[in-house]
């Protein structure tokens, strides 16, 4: 898939060295030069000479870089894989270097939370879409980037490092920018799908999180098929409530970053989030399963943020609420069971009919 | 109740070009006629590039013709030259010649009739600006408005043949003149104010003339030259033709074409992009994207003609609000609003002013108190970021970047029409914001949203269509509540106004009753029926509820009806 075009030289930037980065690095090394970025120059020189990140073995293509400046001025096209946590901040650094030639596609599934000076997010009991951006809107906002994307999907950092078939979804608003995503991604075992709905599938990123939650709970309780059918199918429809109230589309929430996402996610182990709310279930508390991990789990936050979303745009979301309530104000997970057990709410399906958001 | 402005600098500015032939209007106009052929040719090889096939192109010939014949049937005007029908006869059975014939003897065919109905179209469109014609039209204007002015406002005999009172007291120009006048110079300008009223054409006109530019091009409403006084200003003013009834594409394409080309050879531009004017009174929201499409397209080519050595033009869009505490056609506008609301139906343009109500307005404007005042907005790049004195493109953060930027993808400059249909969009949306930032808030504004609102909340179970149902007469407010409701919600106004959300005249300070007072006075003054008044007992009441929806939407969006109530 090597262009004979001379700018296809140059390199392509994965800013973010965890292990859904180095995957995606991975990823496009296949077809490109690339240039990680990692925070201090020491584990730059360590990535460097020993070709490995964390215990993950680098394709020979990429190079680790520590220096923000450099990746710019080397790259057009730039990958930003950062936990939303640090996502703005990172791209603050970033962006006094970035010009609108450039293109960002970016690979980070949760939200930013910008509050008023003083305030908190535990004190603020509703939040808008004043308050809340996703992270193409975090990059809109601090760079003079225009062409912004986003990619996901069910794509565990795992199974993608062991080359397994799977695919993603790149969203943008620019064509063009589907384009130079799937140029890069795609291969053999990787399959790429375009969607214009950019905001409509960095929401169906950001909310499958508190599905999956939910999904390992009730592993955690020893419950089986048919309990997870029914959150599946439940959960897509407050995913769907929840993300049209924040401004994405029906049919985002139906595809590959929708619900083959969230199909995944509720049945692997593997997932994070699935181990946060399988030990849950087990009677741990949060902190206690925060101790123990080092890695970020998005949709811990991403269940309050949604909860506190949900109360302002007054949509009904009782599988974020349960979980909100479970993760935060020390209700059990068999008695957020039975609260959503006994939740009157009988209809199927109702979101097809409606033509705002089919 | 005269209303007089603290801070009009009733400044005069000097032509920044001062001989016309220098006027990139003008050498559009003397080449007239290699302009109209380039419009035609370009506008022909776009379509055929849309269309490529010669099947393609036959069904959309076809749909032409019957769109066409259909408007000749149902809505002709005056304007309408008398040989359309003949000509589009003509193209149907030229047609009707080829519907058996195979592709590729229909495409020679095709192509030619496409090309006869371009050139038309081109021909159509094109505006024609003289400079004889543009300078007596000039000259009669000042004049009589200035013994407009001076006759009825001094009273003393041979008050008439003074100049002691210029259009300049009438209309306040506020805002970004001087970077607008820099912009000119530095490259080409478009012009984009919003749409109330048919006299914004000529407003505009006097404002472009009074600041020192030279002439720009409008891209009018057909409609407007149905009426001869405007047909007369519109062509003296180098006005070209938009016809909202044709809605084909290769109508479309020229159009568009036309406003691409002439901003790349450095015409000067107006267009009112909300389309026609707004309906409701409320500042647009929704803007037409296909003349706006056409700043960026023209950016993208100047770019791609640069030469080595050379640096490209640059296209600054200049967003502009009027503002009014009077619409002549406000009853018109929103029967028509509110009739097609929540339907989607074809609105026909409805022009039941002459040139005589016109000339009316225009006395009773001069002689009774009441004032327009026009917003100058910053200039924006053709992707609304705003720029410096120099032209520079600045982004939200004060770094300089480079326009020509957003149209390199993997270091070259490349032409994408899906990217620039979705920067129109970015850009429609900055423009949108700039209005409502630039939109100078007038006492009679104040008013007219306050008691509109305060009696919607007094009825909280109608609707919008609920509440102006309701005898007039049924409706008062104690003055007492209503002046603290405007001191509250005027409260909010000046700290939106600090926070650079809107601005406000000067006449909105000072003592609350006295802003009330002039408020009352000016809201829809020459209306027959008045929108907000004080009865005897002092009390607010309306005698025209459609209209005080009309004047009170001015400030919606501003999410001040929270303060009310």
């Amino acid at each position: 898939m090597n262009s004979t075009n001379s700018l296809a030289d140059k390199p392509v930037a994965v800013v973010g060295s965890g292990n859904f980065g180095t995957a995606i690095a991975n990823l496009i090394a296949q077809n490109r030069r690339v240039l990680l970025y990692t925070r201090s120059e020491e584990s730059a020189q360590k990535i460097n000479a020993t070709h490995q990140n964390k215990g993950l073995v680098l394709h020979e293509n990429i190079k680790a870089e520590s220096d923000l400046a450099i990746i710019a001025r080397e790259c057009d096209v730039i990958f930003p894989i950062i936990p939303s946590a640090y996502f703005r901040s990172v791209i603050k650094q970033l962006s006094p270097y970035l010009h609108p030639y450039h293109v960002l596609i970016h690979g980070t599934k949760g939200l930013d939370i910008q509050l008023p000076k003083g305030a908190t997010i535990e004190e603020t009991p509703k939040l808008n879409r004043k308050q809340v951006k996703t992270m193409s809107e975090v990059i809109r906002e601090e760079t003079s980037v225009v062409r912004v994307g986003c990619l996901a999907g069910p794509n565990l950092s795992k199974e993608l490092m062991a080359q397994h078939p799977a695919a993603t979804v790149i969203a943008s608003p620019f064509n063009e920018v589907i384009d130079i995503g799937t140029k890069l991604l795609r291969n053999d075992y990787f399959q790429v799908y375009g969607n214009n709905d950019l905001t409509g599938v960095e929401l169906a990123g950001v909310l499958k999180n508190v599905i999956a939650i939910a999904a390992g709970a009730l592993s955690g309780l020893g419950y089986g098929d048919n309990a997870k059918g029914l959150l599946i199918s439940r959960g897509v429809v407050e995913m769907i409530y929840v993300g049209r109230a924040l401004g994405g589309n029906t049919k985002a929430f139906l595809g590959v970053a929708g619900v083959g996402d969230l199909v995944t996610t509720c049945n692997s182990s593997l997932s994070r989030n699935y181990q946060v709310g399988y030990q849950l279930a087990q009677g741990k508390t949060l902190s206690e399963i925060l101790a123990a991990t080092t890695e970020v789990a998005e949709g811990i936050n991403t269940v309050r943020t949604a909860k506190k979303c949900a109360d302002f745009y007054k949509v009904k979301a009782p599988i974020t609420n349960a979980l909100y309530r479970v993760l935060f104000e020390k209700l059990t997970v068999k008695q957020a069971l039975q609260y959503l057990m006994r939740y009157p709410l009988n209809v199927d399906i109702d979101f097809l009919d409606d033509p705002v958001g089919a | 109740m005269e209303i007089v402005e603290k801070k009009n600098k009733n400044k005069k500015y000097k032509p920044i070009l001062e001989a016309i032939p220098d006027w990139p209007v003008y050498k559009l106009s003397k080449n007239r006629k290699e302009f109209i052929e380039e419009v035609a040719q370009r506008a022909y090889e776009r379509i055929k590039s849309l269309r490529p096939t010669p099947k393609q192109l036959v069904d959309e010939l076809e749909a032409t013709v019957y769109r066409e014949q259909q408007r000749m049937k149902r809505n002709r005007w005056r304007v309408d030259p008398e040989d359309e029908p003949k000509f589009w006869a003509k193209v149907k059975e030229d047609l009707n010649n080829i519907a058996t014939k195979t592709p590729e003897e229909q495409e020679p065919v095709a192509d030619f009739i496409l090309k006869r109905i371009v050139s038309r179209y081109a021909d159509e469109i094109a505006g024609n600006f003289k400079p004889s014609q543009y300078r007596l039209t000039r000259e009669i204007v000042k004049f009589w408005f200035a013994r407009l002015l001076n006759g009825a406002r001094v009273k003393k005999f041979g008050a008439f043949w003074r100049n002691q009172y210029t259009l300049r007291d009438k209309i306040h120009i506020v805002g970004k003149v001087k970077l607008l006048r820099k912009l000119a110079r530095k490259g080409t300008v478009v012009m984009v104010p919003t749409h109330f009223s048919n006299l914004d054409s000529i407003l505009i006109g006097w404002v472009i003339h009074s600041l020192g530019l030279p002439a720009f091009i409008y891209g009018a409403g057909l409609n407007l030259f149905n009426l001869k006084i405007f047909a007369y200003f519109m062509n003296s003013l180098g006005a070209y033709k938009v016809d909202r009834r044709k809605k084909n594409t290769p109508y479309l394409e020229t159009l568009k074409l036309y406003s691409t080309i002439a901003l790349e050879k450095g015409a000067h531009s107006l267009f009112f992009p909300g389309g026609t004017r707004s309906r409701s009174g409320m500042i647009e929201k929704q803007l037409k994207l296909g003349l706006l499409g056409s700043t960026i397209e023209a950016q993208r080519n100047l770019y791609m003609q640069e030469k080595p050595g050379e640096t490209a033009g640059k296209i600054f869009i200049v967003p502009v609000t009027l503002n009014y505490h009077f619409v002549l056609e406000a009853p018109d506008l929103v029967e028509e609003y509110l009739s097609s609301k929540g339907q989607d139906k074809y609105m026909p343009e409805q022009d039941r002013y002459g040139s005589w109500q016109l000339i009316q307005f225009l006395f009773k404007f001069f002689t009774k108190g009441s004032s327009i005042s026009v917003s100058i907005g910053r200039g924006l790049d053709i992707m609304g970021n705003y720029v410096d004195e120099d032209g520079n493109s600045i982004d939200e953060h004060g770094r300089v970047i480079d326009t020509r930027d957003y149209f390199v993808s993997n270091g070259a400059l490349t032409a994408d029409k899906q990217r620039e249909d979705e920067y129109t969009r970015m850009l429609s949306q900055k423009i949108v914001k700039e209005y409502h930032r630039i939109n100078r808030v007038f006492a009679s504004h104040l008013v007219a949203y306050v008691a509109f609102n305060m009696w919607l909340k007094k009825h909280p179970k109608l609707d919008l269509f609920g509440l102006l149902r309701l005898p007039e007469e049924e409706l008062q407010l104690p003055y007492e509540e209503f002046r603290e409701t405007c001191k509250k919600v005027r409260k909010q106004i000046y700290r939106m106004k600090v926070d650079n959300k809107l601005n406000i005249a000067s006449h909105l300070k000072g003592d609350i009753d006295e802003v009330i007072k002039r408020g009352l006075y000016n809201v829809g003054i020459f209306h027959l029926k008045r929108p907000l008044l004080r009865n005897r007992d002092g009390n607010i009441i309306t005698q025209d509820l459609n209209l005080l929806y009309y004047y009170h939407n001015r400030l919606v969006g501003y999410e001040l009806d929270q303060f009310i109530g």
